[in-house]
């Protein structure tokens, strides 16, 4: 008679494949997951209540700090809180110039996720091409506002520094060799026996399960809800341009994976747009107050992070600090699955099921 | 425009003044300010009066400044009604709490959305209770977002309401919020129906001292992670919540500090 008994097993909070500052802990069966219990709140930094005593152009820089592999996107969703509460015009230079970073953004948190959960699984080549090719952005970025991963470049009303002579053109030589790059990422992983193996039918849920637990971004579309909200709650100049919403059928981490693969095809397409109908010249800032100070009321606004619903919602008092600041961050509320997710799992995937959801620690933790 | 204010300025303290305390006309009338600067230099051009001349000509800026807000903001309106669709102008209102929107004096712009707001609110008080709505609104600043206020005690009903009845069939719960009021807490709630695409914000007060709303795990699994940061944050107790822990801090922290009468231990961080 063999005597079995539970382990308790406690992965994290250091432990690469966890993304930082995460800990689970599972009560593990020989090899499968019994419970998993997600602890938080290492990476936790106060941002809402420090935003308090900040006016708004202070805060610009601790939404870089939340996700830090997406930053841009962080920049705009609190700019743009505060522009819609004030009514501020925004110039078109300056929206182009949003709107191709956080989509240049978007490609490069992708190959930050793509090299880094292939590393999980055990690719390790993977990682060094995305890397590479991550790096050329954080280039374009570096010489845009002069930092390479904490930008700090959006302010209510515009942007702070305009492109430099000769930006554009390489940004669209970057966005011309993207293409095969990304051809090339396929023909090195995407079909891959041992990923598939690895990936395919692991972590499946179904739509329904997907809303109730309010995911979004990859992690909705994987299930076949076509949600996105640059196509159904336009802002920016999303709707001027063409582009599709790519949605998965089975809701695991293969499908996952070619919803992100497929992104980064769509955020080129989109670049590609914007980069053709650059305007010449103009402004970067629009007319702002000296004093950022929005009138009193609430706004919550939205915006699509790569990792899903990126909201702010800010309660104002017509001060130029705001009463009350709140983040909805994808990552947090994405991860809430995951203990569903894991149980009845064997230990290996649950680096596989975690890699998948796509969480930025700093975000999670805010 | 700025030359009309001041001779409104002039003509409006002399008839406020015979009918009130010149204290409490000086309040009633900001305006007053400016136009006694303008006969100041005029009639005393003297060298003691000067800072005291300059700070009014910073009010009197302050004023004309409100005033462009002002009429800018009207503008805006007007625009905004005029882009309004007729077919919206026409639907039937019930007016609830209608007039707050109806405040500005030009001709009062109806919300495209006023109609889905009065029908949510209609719907919460045929099948929830009478009393489940204490305010409703249109945040007009927010892309005029419904946004209602419901009865603590009605909430836990009033959310299965959202999420099956197929009207308002609020499958998604986009983000909870808890607020700080200084003088009561609320937790916000932003709703979205992805078949349709209608959002709402529900508004649910608390008091102080002994906050607590209903728990709406059971109605949508996102609220579980955000009422346990909320709990955590603010101190708000979600009774029929599964697992109500701290979510951010330590477990043994004291306070919640989120809350606007939080003293940190350490006054240095």
């Amino acid at each position: 008679m063999i005597r079995t008994e539970e382990l308790l097993l406690n992965v994290g909070p250091q432990h690469p494949s966890t993304h930082g500052v995460f800990r689970i802990i599972v009560k593990l069966d020989g090899e499968i997951i019994k419970e998993a219990t997600p602890v938080m709140g290492y990476l936790h930094r106060g941002t809402e209540k420090l935003a308090e005593d900040l006016n708004f152009t202070q805060i610009i820089p601790y939404t870089d700090r939340m996700d830090y592999v997406s930053a841009m996107t962080n920049n705009y969703v609190l700019v743009h809180a505060v522009e819609k509460m004030m009514g501020l015009e925004v110039p078109e230079r300056a929206e182009f110039l949003r709107l191709i970073v956080m989509e240049l953004q978007r490609v490069a948190s992708h190959m930050v996720w793509w090299g880094t959960y292939l590393l999980d699984i055990g690719a390790l080549s993977p990682f060094l091409y995305a890397f590479n090719d991550r790096e050329r952005i954080l280039q374009l970025f570096n010489e845009l506002c002069g930092a390479r991963l904490t930008y700090n470049y959006m302010r209510v009303g515009g942007v702070k520094w305009d492109a430099p002579e000769g930006w554009i053109a390489k940004v669209k030589e970057f966005v011309r060799s993207m293409h095969d790059k990304l051809a090339e990422y396929d023909d090195l992983a995407s079909g891959n026996e041992i990923l598939l193996s690895r990936i395919k039918g692991v972590g499946a849920y179904d739509a329904q399960t997907a809303i109730d637990y309010g995911l979004s971004g990859a992690n909705l579309r994987s299930t076949g809800v076509k949600w996105d909200l640059r196509k159904n709650e336009p802002y920016s100049l999303y709707s001027r341009f063409e582009f599709d919403v790519p949605v998965g059928r089975n809701g695991d981490c293969y499908d996952r994976y070619l919803v992100r693969m497929e992104e980064m095809r769509q955020s080129l397409r989109i670049l590609e747009q914007a980069l053709e109908q650059f305007p010449e010249g103009g402004e970067t800032m629009g007319k702002v107050p000296r004093v950022i100070r929005p009138p009193g009321g609430e706004i919550y606004v939205r915006i699509e992070s790569p990792r899903g619903e990126i909201g702010c919602y800010i309660v104002s008092k017509g001060k130029a600090e705001p009463f009350r600041l709140k983040f909805r961050r994808p990552s947090f509320v994405n991860l809430q699955i995951l203990p569903k997710l894991l149980v009845g799992e064997s230990m290996t995937n649950l680096v596989t099921i975690l890699g998948g959801i796509d969480i930025v620690l700093g975000e999670v933790d805010c | 425009m700025s030359e009309e204010e001041k001779r409104a300025g002039e003509q409006e303290p002399a008839i406020e003044a015979s009918q009130t305390p010149p204290e409490q006309a000086r309040a009633e009338a900001p305006a007053a300010e400016p136009a006694a600067s303008e006969e100041k230099p005029a009639s005393a051009p003297a060298e003691g009066e000067a800072p005291v001349r300059r700070k009014e000509t910073d009010e009197e800026k302050a004023a004309r400044r409100k005033a462009a807000l002002e009429a800018r903001e009207a503008a805006k309106a007007a625009a905004a009604l005029a882009a309004a669709k007729p077919s919206a102008a026409a639907a039937p209102s019930t007016g609830t709490e209608a007039a707050e929107t109806a405040e500005a004096a030009p001709p009062p712009p109806p919300s495209p959305n006023q109609p889905r707001l009065d029908r949510a609110v209609q719907l919460l008080r045929e099948l929830v209770a009478e009393d489940a709505v204490e305010e409703a609104a249109i945040n007009e600043l927010n892309d005029d977002l419904p946004t209602l206020v419901v009865k603590n005690e009605r909430w836990l009903e009033a959310a299965k309401l959202f999420r099956s009845h197929q009207e308002l069939n609020t499958n998604y719960l986009r983000n909870v919020s808890g607020v700080d009021q200084e003088t009561h807490m609320e937790v916000v709630y932003h709703l979205l129906s992805m078949d349709s695409g209608h959002v709402y914000a529900v508004k649910v007060r608390t008091d102080r001292e002994r906050p607590s709303v209903p728990s709406v795990t059971p109605v949508w699994q996102t609220a579980n992670w955000n009422e346990r940061e909320i709990y955590d944050l603010l101190g708000i107790d979600f009774p029929g919540h599964p697992d109500l822990r701290r979510i951010m801090m330590p477990d043994d922290w004291v306070g919640h500090p989120l809350r606007k009468d939080y003293v940190p231990l350490d006054s240095e961080v």
